[in-house]
């Protein structure tokens, strides 16, 4: 379980007793640097050219260091792109549809962790199985309901998608960590009197609280990601989400690569963001799933 | 009796008949299930099986969807395009699932084996990070910058081979241009994107493993590279085999990086499966036939998911021996 690894890892590796470092394992070090440099090398263009100006692109080439950085580009598409509306729509969708996936998830991994009821594995198999349906097996019949029940078009309708799609995924990591929820406290809340729903509120939902702001963080930026359900549902400008806005948009600054480049880095910069400030979580998210 | 004694009795008696205890008003649990059961079956089953639906059908999104039968998979299966996206699919397979999986593990215990012990934990977290990095990102922002990158004119990635390497404007590729080296160049793209996945996953397992295990191959004089390769393959068997089914699944699922990057092009060189059903739902309106398509890659999917179950029934059973 992830829980016990986070508190394994650092007692494990003491930074205080570090091993003698070796000629070789300098050149080691200095091969990874290179390798991680190289990785992060396409955003370090992105931003290298957001602030250059055109006239020195044409000059200096993209790998040069900007000689008179300027924020023009960046400000004019945060402008044009009318950026703010769609960091307000990816945000607000991502959160409600996050809270919708956590609440509906918790709900029924209470049932299946805590409740046992009866059929939860065949539950968790079809669960299983619904989160690696593909999404274009279900886009045509979502674009058509969303026609017919006046949700095209409108941002509720991602908002509903997002939050019930990832209603499986979420049941399924719950589950797991309530199946190792200790039985004893359960035993004693029961004999206290405690109903089913005394006992989630008093009981399940303190103890299990950072388990599940883990889970909204990386439901919030997968929904943050999405592209596919945005990009039939909202066709509108003003609807957009900002990974769906700028790769549509972008197709107009073709004849600039600077501005292309400006474009490139603002869609990136809140997912740097947050993943800055959420690392820990996020990281604990993603392996909680597979460790298991 | 005192009051301890007897709640002590209680406790003992209740962990006697603790499954019966447990049972008892089972019955008020279903009210929980209900509520996210519900939607989901509405949302996302109801969904697929009308998906299943149209796909028997010929609609162009308009009217009324008139049943042909097995028509558009028999139609499927003689397009040649059908067929070259999913080779296209398989192909990803390799650039996200098995190359990442194999660079990731090496990456992973490279970092918390080897720089960890010797640069500290921070050292091994910033780079962990640094390789994350694109995973983090939209995809579709992603397909913009390399786009930007591989530009034939303007991108850098041509610009470093003219101006540092010193190679001809004339010989340089058209990376996403030319019809056989688009795919390869989306491959090399999707690894860049993918291994970040991995090494989080893999050097979460290694910090799950006995460190006294490797304590003991190094007292008894083995290298860095026996231990890796005895040691650790071994303990990260079971995460090698749930990274390398959980990325395939995403290999086949591929869509929006070939929607900004390629389109799907030149010609038909980048096809995918996702973008296939994408292109016949809305840009000819063959609905039924991309129907059809999306059914047989969810069915694929779906034999996929019950292998990645059935193995991890297996590692459960495993566990619950011990």
């Amino acid at each position: 379980m992830s829980t016990t690894t986070a508190e394994k890892a650092p007692k494990k590796l003491k930074t205080s007793a570090l091993k003698p470092r070796s000629f070789v394992s300098w050149v080691t070090f200095a091969f990874m640097s290179v390798a991680v440099i190289t990785w992060l090398f396409p955003f370090w263009m992105a931003v290298a050219n957001a602030i250059k100006t055109p006239q020195d692109f044409l000059e200096q080439g993209p790998l040069a260091w900007p000689a008179h950085p300027t924020f023009e580009h960046i400000v004019k598409f945060w402008n044009d792109s009318n950026f703010p509306l769609k960091f307000w729509n990816s945000t607000w969708t991502s959160l409600a549809a996050a809270a919708i996936t956590v609440l509906l998830g918790f709900l029924t991994a209470y049932a299946i962790g805590i409740g046992k009821i009866k059929g939860r594995t065949w539950i968790l198999g079809v669960f299983m199985v619904a989160f690696t349906i593909p999404q274009e097996a279900l886009i045509y019949p979502m674009y058509n309901a969303a026609k017919k029940l006046n949700l095209y078009d409108n941002l509720l309708s991602i908002v509903l998608i997002f939050g019930i799609s990832g209603v499986a995924f979420a049941t399924y990591l719950i589950s797991s960590v309530l199946n190792e929820f200790p039985v004893e406290v359960l035993e004693a809340a029961k004999i206290d009197g405690a109903n089913a729903w005394r006992m989630m509120v008093d009981v399940v939902l303190p103890i299990l609280r950072p388990t599940l702001m883990v889970i909204t963080v990386m439901v919030f930026i997968y929904n943050w990601n999405e592209f596919l359900i945005p990009l039939v549902l909202l066709p509108s400008n003003d609807n957009q989400t900002v990974s769906l806005g700028i790769a549509l948009t972008v197709g107009q600054w073709t004849a600039e690569p600077t501005a292309r480049a400006a474009a490139a880095l603002l869609g990136a910069l809140p997912s740097i963001l947050f993943f800055v400030i959420f690392q820990r979580s996020l990281m604990r998210g993603v392996t909680m799933g597979s460790s298991k | 009796m005192s009051a301890a004694t007897v709640s002590k009795d209680v406790k003992q008696k209740a962990g006697k008949a603790r499954q019966t205890s447990l049972d008892k008003g089972k019955g008020q649990y279903y009210a929980y299930l209900l509520p996210g059961l519900l939607a989901f079956t509405i949302v996302i089953v109801g969904s697929f099986l009308f998906n299943i639906y149209i796909s028997f059908t010929r609609w162009n999104g308009l009217g009324a969807p008139r049943w042909i039968g097995t028509k558009n998979y028999e139609n499927l299966f003689v397009d040649s395009v059908f067929w070259e996206s999913f080779l296209h699919a398989f192909m990803f397979i390799g650039a996200m699932s098995i190359v990442p999986t194999f660079l990731g593990v090496f990456v992973a215990s490279m970092l918390f084996d080897y720089i960890a012990p010797r640069f500290g934990n921070g050292a091994a977290a910033f780079m962990r990070a640094g390789f994350y990095m694109p995973q983090v990102i939209p995809l579709t922002i992603t397909g913009v910058i390399w786009v930007w990158l591989l530009n034939p004119v303007s991108g850098v990635i041509n610009n470093f081979l003219t101006g540092v390497l010193g190679i001809n404007k004339d010989v340089t590729p058209n990376w996403l241009g030319d019809e056989n080296l688009a795919i390869w160049s989306l491959s090399v793209i999707m690894v860049w994107i993918q291994i970040g996945y991995t090494i989080v996953i893999f050097m979460s397992g290694l910090s799950r493993l006995d460190p006294s295990l490797t304590e003991a191959a190094q007292l008894d004089g083995a290298t860095w590279f026996q231990r890796f390769r005895i040691i650790i393959l071994a303990q990260l068997a079971p995460e090698i085999g749930v990274v390398l089914l959980t990325t395939m699944v995403a290999a086949l699922k591929v869509f929006a990086p070939v929607y900004v990057m390629t389109g799907g092009g030149p010609g038909t060189s980048t096809q995918v499966p996702a973008y296939f059903s994408y292109f016949h739902f809305f840009t000819t309106h063959k609905v039924g036939y991309g129907a059809a398509v999306a059914t047989i890659l969810a069915l694929l999917l779906t034999v996929l998911a019950i292998v990645i179950l059935q193995i991890q029934n297996k590692q459960q059973a495993k566990e619950n021996q011990r």
